[in-house]
């Protein structure tokens, strides 16, 4: 009997090692299948953006905190922006302040470029240099943007800025030029590396977890299952843009 | 020296002080465009807010002009009336000069003026003012054409195909022009399809008013008293544009009453508004159309062309006051991301915007009306444009 019961014990403890070395074998190969999962969406620079993609993002305003400025600040410091905000000064992301002008509810909220699928600056642009990629990323190519400033009368979202002096220091991925329009661009410099733009990076090193960015056209990202599961809203959803970014809690 | 000659040595000496004073005003423009290529438009008053300010009220109403002065051309060729066939070359000069003199000043004013060719070479054919563009382009290459038929002795039989093809590209030409207000579908003060038929009013409007100002230079110049017949005829079209422009004006603003989401910019235009209010009232109803009317309408206009040379004069103003209006107080009013909302960010969300121009974006403005007048006085002095008319093929009793 007590052998059998130690042999019920060796067993049991294999069965343990096991187990712990299966958990241990996990813990230690999830960060590498969470870094695989990250790096998925990098491509290298040579492919081009592919239309299977089209990047999104759901914003949070019951959890975009008062007074939090985390993400505009990472957006200045990311892009190379002055973080000036006179009324010459370029701004791609702002915290705007919202109040119901009948029930008196308030909210504050991360506004930037939409990202819009039918874009209305793309569509005035007469040069073509407010474009929209294939993974739906709305960027202006700088080399072919006259500086009409048409698109900025055309954008609902007053997403755009025109560059109206010179700019020194500017950041070597962050291309942006005197006499040009320009907004806020996902950061595309990071997401083509596999990374999220800097304002989200900055939301969840707040705890704040408001920004939520990634593949629309994933079912099994976080934010296609977010979308799918809780209302979200488009702003100026009556203008049938179908807006990459989306807002829940409004 | 004989009175002729010393009438051309007058003559031209008036031309070439002429020329000057148009070319010192070009320098000025000049200076302002090299000024802010090298410092940036940090130097204008226009901002993230109202991102097209001065420079653009003096360009659009020179374009919406340009195709309007045309007009006097397409009634004599289309329409056969002689007497506006005598005044079509001038016409077809002024609308060549006055699209040029809008036209460079939009250039001048681009972030980046030295990449004009990009903007020849890289079309977005989704884009309103892409078209634009292309019909600009067109205007002057159809206008010049349709110059040489009127001005060429062996070509006048084609005067007509020239002279109807003109005005259908110039009705396109200005359905584009208020088309580029008109699709903005954002913005409380544009979204109205409304847009281009009231520019092609307003057009014709200032395009006639414009001629009758130049004519009426070039004849006090020339010492040549204009027929009473014609100034009756001029006048009473240019009421009757006038009047129609008034019309417009009051349906655009009418429609926009009946929707509850637009009070608030109405409110703002017409009650409001400040400068824009006092812009709106004063200057493109009062300046622009009533007092006009009335110095038209006044029965001693008929003979007198002071009186319809002013109301001319002060239509233009009044065009250059609704360009203001429809261009800055449809920027100076927020847009509305969150309808019900009250909104406020560090970018100005919410709140009517300011704009001030500069000493800059006056200069860059008036270089448009000096380009045009430079154009027009070099074509003048060189080629035969003053409306000469033959009475004896006249029926004066013709309408």
């Amino acid at each position: 009997m007590s052998e059998q019961n130690s042999n019920h014990d060796a067993e049991m403890d294999r069965r343990d090692f096991l187990k712990v070395g299966a958990g241990v074998a996990g813990v230690t190969l999830a960060p590498g299948v969470l870094l695989y999962g990250m790096n998925a969406y990098a491509r290298p620079a040579d492919e081009p953006a592919s239309s299977k993609v089209r990047w999104g993002m759901l914003i949070d305003t019951t959890k975009c905190a008062d007074g939090c400025n985390d993400c505009v600040t990472a957006c200045d410091t990311e892009n190379g922006l002055s973080g000036k905000t006179g009324p010459q000064d370029s701004q791609w992301i702002r915290k705007l302040h919202i109040k119901n002008l009948e029930t008196g509810v308030e909210h504050d909220l991360p506004m930037m470029c939409q990202h819009c699928e039918n874009p209305p600056c793309v569509d005035v642009c007469p040069t073509g240099a407010s474009m929209k990629r294939a993974d739906g990323i709305v960027l202006v190519d700088r080399h072919i943007c006259i500086g009409c400033r048409y698109c900025m009368m055309a954008c609902p979202y007053k997403a755009r800025s025109f560059v109206h002096e010179p700019l020194h220091d500017q950041k070597p991925d962050v291309p942006r030029g005197q006499g040009c329009v320009e907004s806020c661009t996902f950061c595309v410099q990071r997401v083509d590396k596999g990374e999220t733009p800097a304002c989200v990076e900055a939301c969840d090193s707040a705890n704040h977890n408001a920004m939520l960015f990634g593949d629309l056209k994933d079912p099994n990202s976080d934010i296609a299952k977010a979308v799918k599961t809780y209302d979200s809203t488009e702003v100026r959803a009556d203008l049938r843009l179908n807006t990459g970014v989306r807002y829940q809690g409004i | 020296m004989s009175i002729t000659q010393q009438n051309f040595d007058n003559k031209s000496k008036q031309y070439w002080t002429l020329l000057v004073l148009g070319g010192l005003v070009m320098l000025g423009t000049m200076y302002s465009f090299f000024t802010l290529e090298h410092h940036g438009h940090i130097l204008t008053g226009m901002n993230n807010q109202i991102v097209w300010g001065l420079p653009h009220v003096f360009a659009v109403f020179l374009i919406v002009a340009a195709s309007g002065v045309l007009n006097v051309a397409s009634i004599g060729s289309v329409f056969g009336k002689k007497i506006y066939k005598a005044r079509a070359p001038l016409s077809g000069l002024l609308a060549i000069a006055m699209l040029a003199g809008g036209l460079a000043v939009l250039v001048l004013d681009l972030g980046r003026p030295d990449r004009l060719i990009v903007a020849m070479t890289h079309y977005n054919f989704r884009s309103i003012f892409a078209w634009n563009m292309i019909f600009y382009n067109g205007f002057f290459a159809i206008v010049g054409l349709y110059l040489v038929t009127l001005m060429s002795k062996n070509l006048k039989a084609y005067s007509k195909p020239f002279g109807l093809l003109a005005f259908l590209w110039r009705l396109a030409l200005t359905t584009l022009t208020g088309s580029i207000f008109g699709f903005l579908v954002a913005r409380a003060g544009y979204n109205s399809a409304l847009y281009a038929p009231m520019f092609i009013i307003y057009s014709f409007a200032y395009g006639l008013a414009a001629f009758i100002v130049v004519q009426s230079v070039m004849y006090k110049w020339n010492n040549i008293e204009v027929d009473e017949h014609i100034l009756a005829r001029l006048k009473n079209l240019l009421a009757v544009f006038v009047a129609a422009s008034l019309y417009f004006t009051v349906v655009l603003h009418l429609t926009n009453l009946y929707y509850a989401k637009e009070w608030d910019y109405e409110h703002f235009i017409l009650v409001s508004g400040g400068v824009y209010t006092a812009m709106f009232w004063i200057g493109q109803i009062l300046i622009g159309g009533i007092i006009p009317l009335a110095l038209i309408f006044n029965p001693a206009a008929k003979k007198n062309p002071a009186l319809v040379f002013t109301a001319a004069l002060l239509v233009v103003i009044g065009g250059h006051a609704q360009m203001y209006v429809t261009i800055i107080g449809g920027q100076a009013f927020p847009l509305d991301l969150f309808p019900g909302w009250a909104q406020s960010s560090t970018f100005y969300d919410g709140v009517i915007h300011h704009y001030t121009p500069s000493i800059w974006e006056i200069l860059l403005g008036i270089g448009g009306i000096a380009t045009a007048f430079l154009i027009t006085t070099g074509a003048v002095h060189i080629l035969k444009f003053l409306p000469e008319d033959d009475f004896k093929d006249i029926d004066l009793t013709e309408h």
